[in-house]
């Protein structure tokens, strides 16, 4: 392979492609977008959780000088717009369906939550549409809300039709058999944990650009979406804004997503919507209050766990029973963040014959919950490695050693646990001792000692968790309620000199998709990675997919790229021994060239690609052109797994906390882009540390977001966080053509389990998340006045 | 309201309303989208530019104050052919993933190693306490300045 492919192929720490317009400023998010004579749209948004909507009088705000006109969730529905679908569709406990309450992208009669849209101002400035909405008069008439989640079963109902405000009660595996082992188990340990609440907080609000050509009926929507074609097809099959082949929906730089920006949501509905009805080009983007309230938030879990060992401390059973705070309206993934994305993980990596869990889903009166950065894993993941952590104090083993014990070895693959995931492969000793070497583990009595001379109690912490990466497979996700297909499509346009221009329905927000997708192609095609232009996030230019989340763009994007690779060799070979006389059984594709076996007659792929579109000495069977595509459907998950292990410090005297050492060390199978895997690490680990440690997104008991601000919302900043120690493991992953599995979500996937492991590790006892300085001053103070 | 300024040497004249944030005269009227906002309580410093040399976040700036003034924004310390050294040190440390925050925290960061003198991985945390990114985790960020200010500097010290 030529030297410059091996520098930028599979494998390098390519420098990215993407930086460039990011680092001088010449990037383009949703909001750089301006049109010559554009609106400005601000939401009008409830004050309160819960409440009637009895009269809108616009009158006085139609008169502010600017305001062109003001719109409702009254109008939206006489228009006839659908309502906004959640894509799950989950099965109860007895089989019948979920109930998804209805919801209208704006409000009509009924607001449930502090900050749900219910109407627009549109008008000529920012500030004369701002001023518009100050001066709309709404009369609502205020009612109780249901706010929390542990006790919204009893509370009044939100929603007409659903009793309890029980959207689902799901399970999954064997109740009876859990039951009877954890009867007959020689030690139980049972813990109850809250998931904290968490706000997403992607630096870049969301925004959207709306417009409507009369003339072709052309509706065009910038917006700051994660997957613009599924966007597309549900605005137009459900919520009937407008036909899929006149709505383009263009994602072009994206400001960080962390699934937050994965769903369909009420504004970039409302301005499309009214783009059309005014004819009009309206703007509008979020400021960092409306990104507090009216995101989907993650996480908010209430779970009691039941671990059973034998007296060889053999784990026999668990059994786990969480309330999943929906919010007031089930979003896009609502109903499968908890439920397939959840109970499917709580094997972890070890090997627990029987498992049992149960999921109430319920509306409150908060925002939606959806997938966050991990979506579900990280809550499993939390489960499994807080309660084998407690069961090894109780049992007095060492916590790394009651884990490896019960591991499921390398040669137990393929391996299939009792809640219906089958892990293709995996050697989850190999990462455990490596990052026990790594944090110097045996050495740690004398750190805690040191520490503990200097006033300060030091506590380590471990985490083995385990994910499942690239939903899959398409047909078995559609049987368990999915609404789409989970495949992903990828296509390669070879020009006729010979570059190629890459088509992808992955969408990348940050992750360097633009390098890595490269790098395969270049790889791939043995041409150079200055000669590959990746094009994401365009309906109008992509045929078709599916998006990035889950961590699946690689692994199934990226397969899919491997696919229309595959097929242009394929025709290039005909070509080449169409050209060269010889039998295509005999032409090898080496080093980005087309090459007779056994003799020196070879054609580059550039010359091949100029035969395709110039075709002189070409096969007659052959059409001209070279271009390819291919979708890629998976067969199973992925299973990237790995050992986190945090060591903390706490200030005997001021119960100040601090996270002194972190150490990952994850198995993604092959690697395309080390430094790129790495970054995705570091950025996950602080999502988790900021779940551990500092966010909380908390409601009062009105229903009032208490934690709407950078003020009060404490996200991690550069003096919060250590620097991270990260290291790779490979087993390849069994089943996708680049052995690739994920790395988005682990960081914060398998750190918070650590970090609090290590936080009562050094307390004696355990606090909820986040462990800030004064729960765990309290805690302390609490034992000196006791 | 009539104000001049002179921004990344260009030097303007322009109307604007008297509550005009800074922000807004160099997003809005200015055009230059590569200094972004992301919050609106002066916390996130993805707005961050220079005025008359020194980091400011320019959305808690008012366009009336800088009335005479020179600003610096991102577009302005380097071209793709011509890279600033922090935006080379950014590049070369992978200290960005979706670039929002990035214009910003270069921003901050040249101001800290230049006015602040930043020479320890503690120091540079300390100073990048303005500046919020979501995606790298800083760990990234703190090796791009300490690159920078690492060699601006004879002494090469650890941490
Ligand atoms: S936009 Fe200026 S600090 Fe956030
Ligand atoms: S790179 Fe995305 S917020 Fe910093």
């Amino acid at each position: 392979m030529s030297e410059a492919v091996v520098q930028t192929g599979i494998g390098a720490s390519v420098k990215r492609k993407e930086d460039l317009r990011f680092i001088t400023g010449t990037g383009r998010y949703t909001d750089d977008f301006n049109v010559a004579g554009q609106k400005y749209a601000v939401f009008l948004r409830s004050p309160y959780a819960r409440a009637r909507i009895e009269d809108i009088d616009v009158s006085e705000a139609a008169n502010v000088r600017g305001v062109c006109t003001v719109l409702t969730g009254q109008q939206m529905a006489e228009d006839g717009l659908g309502d906004i679908p959640c894509g799950w569709l989950v099965k109860q406990k007895d089989g019948s369906d979920m109930v998804s309450a209805p919801h209208p992208p704006l409000a009509a009669t009924l607001v449930n939550y502090v900050g749900e849209p219910y109407g627009l101002v549109i008008a000529d400035t920012l500030a004369a549409a701002r001023q518009g909405a100050e001066a709309v008069l709404t009369d609502f008439a205020e009612l109780d809300a249901v706010v929390d989640p542990a006790e919204a079963t009893g509370s009044e109902q939100i929603h007409e039709g659903v009793s309890d405000n029980l959207a689902f009660d799901w399970e999954l595996g064997e109740r009876a058999a859990t039951e009877a082992a954890l009867a007959s188990a020689a030690h139980v340990t049972r813990i109850d944990l809250v998931n904290n609440r968490l706000i997403p907080n992607a630096m870049e609000p969301r925004a959207a650009l709306g417009s409507y050509d009369p003339g072709s009926g052309e509706h065009t929507l910038y917006t700051t979406s994660q997957n613009p074609h599924l966007a597309r097809l549900v605005l137009s099959a459900f919520v009937q804004v407008a036909p899929e082949h006149k709505l383009r929906i263009i994602a072009p730089d994206v400001g960080g997503g962390f699934g937050s920006k994965i769903f369909i949501y009420a504004e970039e509905t409302a301005v499309i919507w009214a783009a059309r009805r005014t004819g009009m080009t309206i703007k509008w983007t979020a400021d960092r209050s409306e990104a507090f309230l009216a995101d989907a938030h993650g996480r908010d879990h209430v779970t009691h766990a039941e671990l059973g060992m034998n007296e060889a401390g053999e784990f026999v059973a668990l059994k786990v029973s969480t309330t999943a705070n929906l919010g007031a309206y089930l979003s896009t993934f609502g109903s499968s963040v908890p439920t397939y994305l959840y109970g499917t993980l709580l094997a972890g990596q070890y090997r627990t014959p029987n498992i049992y869990v149960e999921v109430q889903g319920v509306y409150t009166n908060t925002a939606p919950v959806d997938a966050y950065r991990g979506a579900g894993r990280p809550e499993a993941t939390y489960v499994v490695e807080r309660v084998v952590e407690q069961a090894a104090r109780e049992l007095g083993r060492d916590p790394a050693e009651l884990r490896r014990f019960n591991m499921i070895t390398p040669d137990q693959f393929p391996y299939d646990t009792p809640v219906a995931l089958t892990y293709d492969t995996g050697d989850y000793q190999v990462s455990l001792d490596r990052a026990l070497a790594m944090i110097d583990y045996d050495g740690f009595p004398a750190r805690r000692e040191a520490a503990a001379a200097a006033g300060k109690r030091r506590g380590l912490g471990l985490s083995c968790y385990i994910e499942a990466c690239g939903l899959a497979p398409s047909q078995l996700a559609i049987q368990l309620g999915a609404g789409v297909g989970l495949y992903e499509s990828g296509e390669i346009r070879v020009n006729p000199t010979g570059n190629v221009t890459v088509f992808t329905g992955s969408h990348s927000h940050g992750q360097g998709h633009e390098t890595t997708f490269a790098q395969i192609v270049s790889d791939r095609l043995g041409i150079p990675f200055d000669d590959v232009e990746v094009v994401h996030g365009d309906t109008g230019r992509v045929e078709f997919g599916l998006g990035t989340y889950g961590s699946r763009s690689l692994a199934v994007g990226g397969s899919a790229l491997m696919g229309a690779a595959d097929k242009l060799i394929a025709k290039g070979t005909k070509i080449a021994a169409h050209m060269l006389e010889a039998d295509p059984a005999a032409v090898d594709f080496t080093d980005g060239s087309f090459v007779v076996r056994d003799s020196n007659q070879a054609l580059t792929f550039g010359e091949v690609a100029f035969a395709a579109y110039v075709p002189t000495n070409y096969p007659t069977e052959l059409e001209p052109g070279f271009s390819e595509k291919a979708f890629y459907d998976p067969e199973n998950f992925t299973y990237p797994a790995g050992t986190h292990i945090a060591e903390i410090e706490i200030d005997e005297a001021t119960g100040v906390i601090e996270l002194v050492d972190f150490v990952a060390v994850d198995d993604f199978g092959h690697i395309i882009n080390p430094m790129i895997v790495a970054g995705q690490v570091h950025g996950g680990l602080a999502q988790g540390v900021g779940q551990a440690l500092l966010e909380h997104g908390i409601y009062d008991e009105y229903g009032q977001l208490i934690t709407g601000s950078y003020m009060d919302y404490c996200m991690p900043r550069a003096d919060d966080l250590p620097d991270f120690r990260v290291d790779t493991t490979v087993t390849p992953c069994t089943h996708n053509p680049l052995g690739v599995k994920g790395c988005g979500e682990a960081g914060a996937i398998g750190s918070p389990a650590a970090i609090m492991n290590a936080v009562a590790d050094a307390l004696g006892e355990a606090v909820a998340m986040p462990a800030t300085s004064e729960k765990i001053w309290r805690v302390l103070q609490n034992r000196r006045t006791a | 309201m009539q104000i001049s300024l002179t921004v990344n040497g260009h030097d303007h004249t322009l109307d604007v309303p008297e509550n005009t944030l800074l922000v807004d005269v160099i997003r809005e009227h200015l055009k230059l989208t590569g200094t972004h906002v992301g919050c609106d309580t002066s916390q996130c410093g993805a707005c961050t530019v220079h005025l008359d040399g020194r980091g400011v976040k320019s959305c808690t700036v008012l366009a009336a104050q800088v009335d005479g003034s020179n600003v610096t924004t991102i577009e302005g310390i380097g071209s793709t052919e011509n890279l600033h050294p922090m935006q080379q040190a950014f590049r070369d440390c992978h200290a960005l993933q979706c670039g929002f925050c990035t214009p910003g925290m270069i921003m901050s960061a040249i101001d800290l190693v230049e006015n602040v003198g930043v020479q320890t991985n503690q120091e540079v945390r300390e100073g990048l306490e303005g500046n919020i990114c979501r995606c790298t985790g800083y760990h990234n960020i703190v090796q791009a300045v300490l690159q920078v200010a690492r060699a601006g500097t004879d002494q090469t010290q650890e941490n």
